[in-house]
């Protein structure tokens, strides 16, 4: 093979402030089926029930509401809903896709709400975490970052991905947790500028 | 050539920087710090994976599929391509998700108050999967062009929507097609955002060969995505 491949990556665009019919067309009450929502669990699933929530905020400080945020983890048992988890103690639940969907255009507060499960831990010294998929009008490429978990003070320690991240910014993908009435609530805000900024990854 | 367990990187060289000021609505939602590097676990090496079973017998056919009493308005195509990796690899049986303006330049979404005319027999969004040699298929209308906000007499080119997944969640991606000799495509600051040497691969071609006699035009769009690192076999 040549050095000069012809396969470049094709460039990322905005989602811009219309991708609610095409992406989260059932949240927003058109007639055309989703293929995800932020409802990740049902009946069977197995594992802690969780609420994640939280808004994007812009650099004024001001919740977005033309985000769309997709979030993909592990099941209960640490093991991902994908061919490449090709480990031999493979648990899948066959109830958990991992995968969920949420338009911030639709809640009063500009809020996206998941229900799903804590994932557990891969078993390779991560912590367990949710991988988050963040698009809006105004971002030209996807950002990337992650959830950990407020309560999982031990894992998070030696987790090498958020030791990887200086240490004053760690605390910006870390989920607080609040033991409500309705169940555990963890709250996660993704400040896409300011003196919070969330950490972004290049994945 | 072996595959690694790693994704190839993101292409800086072909993505958009998330700052670029003539695109306002950057200016407050760009990242400011710089991305951390991240080694690819198995939350970064698997993903969602979606096939058939996400698409309904009409999802292909955005012609069809918000029909009410008639046809669409507009000029009939029909757009194909390939989805490869970045090691010329077929993506097959993933899920393409398309959304896009009617032919006047308006959108079925509530927040769209361009006075344009909604069109009762187009609703504008719709799927499809690749087949087995990552190529894909679906049937729309030419989509409009329509005034926006971003500066004084600001028209967004014409244009369609693609959000695509790949082989895991690194090969994730959101883009736009568009259509060859489009006059606006010099004045568009969403366009013109992508890398000078990549923008080209964001125009599809007219296509005499996919074009449907009596039918359809033909616009041939292929997609390239990150894929499996490949490795040199000799040392």
């Amino acid at each position: 093979m040549s050095q000069e491949t012809p396969f470049k990556q094709t460039p990322s665009q905005t989602v811009g402030p219309y991708f609610a019919y095409g992406l989260t067309p059932e949240q927003y009450g058109y007639s055309h089926a989703a293929i995800a929502d932020g409802i990740m669990v049902s009946g069977g699933t197995e594992g802690e029930r969780i609420r994640v929530e939280g808004r994007v905020l812009d650099g004024a400080g001001d919740p977005v509401n033309d985000a769309m945020i997709e979030l993909w983890q592990a099941n209960a048992h640490g093991h991902y809903n994908h061919p490449e988890d090709a480990r031999e103690d493979n648990l899948l639940d066959p109830e958990f896709s991992g995968f969920g969907r949420f338009g911030t255009g639709v809640d009063a507060e500009n809020r996206f709400i998941f229900s799903t499960i804590k994932p557990g831990a891969a078993g390779d010294g991560q912590a367990p975490h949710i991988a988050v998929v963040v698009f809006m009008r105004g971002t030209l490429s996807h950002a990337y970052t992650r959830i950990y978990f407020s309560d999982e003070q031990d894992a998070n320690g030696s987790d090498p991905v958020l030791n990887s991240v200086p240490q004053d910014r760690r605390q910006t993908l870390i989920a607080r947790r609040d033991d409500t009435p309705g169940g555990p609530v963890y709250r996660f805000d993704i400040h896409m500028q300011g003196e919070r900024e969330t950490v972004f990854f290049d994945v | 050539m072996a595959e690694t367990d790693q994704i190839t990187p993101r292409d800086w060289s072909s993505h958009p920087p998330y700052n670029h000021p003539p695109y306002r609505s950057t200016e407050l939602r760009a990242p400011t710090k710089p991305l951390i590097p991240i080694s690819h676990t198995l939350s970064e090496r698997t993903g969602p994976v979606y096939g058939h079973d996400g698409v309904g017998p009409l999802d292909h056919d955005l012609t069809r599929n918000g029909a009410r009493n008639g046809e669409p308005l507009g000029e009939r195509i029909v757009v194909t391509g390939r989805v490869l990796d970045d090691a010329g690899r077929p993506v097959p049986h993933t899920l393409i998700e398309v959304w896009q303006a009617n032919a006047a330049g308006r959108y079925i979404h509530i927040v769209d108050q361009h006075p344009a005319p909604i069109d009762p027999n187009f609703f504008g969004a719709g799927r499809c999967v690749t087949d087995a040699d990552g190529r894909y298929r679906f049937y729309s209308v030419k989509p409009g062009a329509y005034p926006w906000g971003n500066h004084p007499n600001a028209w967004r080119p014409n244009h369609i929507h693609f959000s695509l997944f790949g082989q895991s969640l690194s090969s994730r991606l959101v883009t736009q097609m568009y259509f060859p000799g489009d006059p606006l495509l010099d004045l568009d600051p969403i366009f013109l955002a992508s890398p000078s040497e990549a923008r080209n691969r964001l125009i599809s071609e007219f296509s005499i060969d996919a074009t449907e006699p009596e039918f359809a035009l033909g616009y041939v769009f292929d997609i390239v995505l990150r894929g499996r690192a490949a490795t040199p076999m000799e040392a």
